[in-house]
């Protein structure tokens, strides 16, 4: 899958730089004709680094995300994770989802050590591993229940532990707070916060909420209106730790930085929104 | 709260217990009283059919030489209780009845038994791959069309009348029932839950065997209930067809003896077993699946 030089960084703790160069992805729509989902895209992600992507509907934040992941090939441009290119799936990464992507027929104790018993870890030392991450993230004494019986907030929490188990250099998650309500979302933002700073991966986090991307993010990067690219990047100099996530919003320069890029993404939005309606349905 | 009026709210948390238990009491014997409705209705519409053929096939109307619908024809319910007896007591001129039953019985689990390790190799392997799907999908939408029963003239010119034929015939029927829903379950596979196995380094066997197959069992158990069902019909037309034993050869027999309460009695034998075999493949549904929420819970409005 891969050779042995691909894979020597992920063994360096704290290497995984992200560099997204010039990246495009073009989809065949059913109809026959292409469409540009992302266009010449360019960012970098410094090791350690929170990263929050930031953009109206369908700017093709989520292609980025897989092809970072190297679930995709892009159509022109490059990856490169730790300095090296991504071709196929790239190692040391976890992902989480919006939709929990948990296996409904296993219990929380075997989703959480998938990650592990997938890469060949001993029985035995995965379930120690997994018992150990479900107390870190609050679910111990949950470890016999199926999915589907845990609330939304807890399969998040089952998903995280499931994500970092594996020791990622990389963390990408796609709006994975997207369907909480907004308490839940809250508590859940400081919780990956802490597992974060514990850990240090980089993490390139996709949202919707900017107040969630400010709040989270060392950096917010503003994607434009379909076919998506760069708009803006900034840097967000709140001090570390944060704390919890909800008094942070009373804070007057997260509520100065946030009313700055809210500028830039509402033409986007705004944008976005008037295509959308234009076009008839 | 409890500093300023502990006294008050006490008796108010009384009371509500008390309630709680009188309706609790009183819905439990609202869920008993319609659990034996449910099961007089059942008796009464029993009564109705059985009685009626009973009624219809013994009553003769005045100035008819025969009962209004004939016996002959038709067999009566108490006739067909008495050869069901006989055929256990005395067996056929073949030989027990028992070994009828065992015969029909072998031929349609080892048919349901290759149908369906058939039928989900092949699912999923068509699920897995769309090049392999859109290159037999086509073939196997015909073969499908085909009234595949009828291949049971052809392996019984092609193998003879023993057991083989019989336990091709029913293979073929099941394997398309399981074929198809293991195919739809592979390709109903969440496709997150597939990338996040990818993501976390699974290689296709792995995911194949983690996270494909137990997704799709919920869809092939399912096809195995119909499936089994399918067995037993495959089975008994191949008997039918041409045999040396087994039920399908009694029916035939009774068939050209003008004797409809020996089908009946057949039938009502397969009935038997095929009840007893969908309890069996329920049991291990309910074990392999124990995992799925219950769905349905019987809440009782007080």
């Amino acid at each position: 899958m891969s050779s042995p030089s691909t894979r020597s960084w992920s063994t360096q703790r704290g290497s995984a730089r992200i560099e997204v160069t010039g990246l495009t992805k073009r989809f065949l729509t059913p109809a026959g004709s292409a469409f540009t989902a992302l266009k010449d895209t360019t960012f970098t992600v410094e090791p350690g680094q929170f990263c929050a992507i930031v953009g109206p509907t369908g700017c093709g934040k989520s292609t980025t995300l897989g092809m970072v992941a190297g679930l995709d090939r892009p159509s022109a441009g490059s990856v490169t994770v730790g300095g090296a290119e991504v071709k196929g799936v790239t190692p040391g990464v976890s992902f989480v989802f919006q939709a929990d992507a948990l296996l409904p027929w296993k219990s929380v104790l075997h989703n959480v050590m998938l990650g592990p018993i997938l890469r060949g870890t001993p029985r035995k030392q995965a379930t120690s591993d997994a018992r150990d991450w479900l107390r870190r993230v609050g679910l111990a004494g949950f470890e016999d229940h199926y999915t589907h019986q845990l609330s939304g907030g807890m399969r998040k929490r089952v998903a995280m532990a499931a994500a970092l188990i594996n020791e990622p250099d990389i963390l990408l998650m796609d709006e994975p707070f997207g369907a909480l309500d907004v308490q839940t979302k809250a508590i859940m933002q400081t919780e990956l916060l802490g597992l974060w700073e514990g850990l240090r991966p980089s993490v390139l986090f996709i949202t919707h909420d900017l107040d969630e991307a400010v709040a989270l993010a060392d950096r917010v990067i503003v994607m434009t209106a379909g076919p998506g690219s760069v708009k803006a990047s900034y840097d967000i100099d709140l001090p570390r730790p944060r704390g919890a996530v909800q008094e942070l919003r009373y804070d007057p320069r997260f509520l100065e930085i946030q009313h700055l890029i809210w500028q830039s993404l509402k033409d986007e939005v705004e944008q976005t929104y008037a295509r959308d309606a234009a076009v008839p349905a | 709260m409890t500093t300023t009026s502990p006294y008050r709210e006490q008796t108010s948390d009384d009371r509500f217990a008390a309630a709680d238990r009188a309706a609790s009491t009183l819905a439990r014997r609202l869920r008993r009283r319609r659990r034996l409705l449910v099961w007089l209705g059942r008796l009464a519409f029993l009564g109705f059919v059985l009685g009626g053929w009973q009624l219809c096939t013994a009553w003769t109307p005045k100035g008819w030489s025969a009962p209004l619908v004939d016996p002959f024809f038709f067999g009566r319910p108490s006739l067909v209780w008495q050869r069901t007896i006989e055929l256990f007591e005395h067996g056929t001129s073949y030989g027990s009845f028992w070994f009828d039953i065992a015969t029909t019985m072998k031929e349609a689990v080892y048919g349901f038994f290759f149908g369906a390790v058939a039928g989900v190799l092949l699912g999923v392997l068509l699920g897995q791959s769309a090049f392999l799907a859109d290159v037999f999908g086509p073939f196997i939408k015909v073969v499908n069309a085909i009234p595949r029963i009828v291949l049971g003239s052809i392996f019984i010119v092609a193998f003879g009348v023993g057991s083989t034929p019989k336990v091709l015939l029913a293979a073929v029927l099941v394997f398309f029932v399981v074929f198809f829903n293991a195919f739809q379950g592979v390709r109903e596979v969440d496709r997150n839950i597939v990338a996040n196995a990818k993501v976390l380094g699974g290689s296709p066997l792995q995911i194949v065997r983690h996270v494909t197959v137990p997704s799709a069992l919920t869809w092939i158990i399912a096809s195995l209930h119909t499936a089994f069902g399918f067995a037993i019909v495959g089975a008994l037309v191949g008997e039918v067809l041409g045999a040396q034993r087994g039920l399908g050869l009694i029916i035939r027999t009774s068939q050209n003896r003008f004797d409809p309460n020996g089908v009946f009695a057949c039938m009502l034998v397969i009935a038997v077993i095929t009840l007893g075999a969908e309890f069996l493949i329920g049991l291990v549904e309910k074990r392999l699946l124990s995992w799925r929420p219950v769905e349905q819970v019987d809440w009782s409005g007080v």
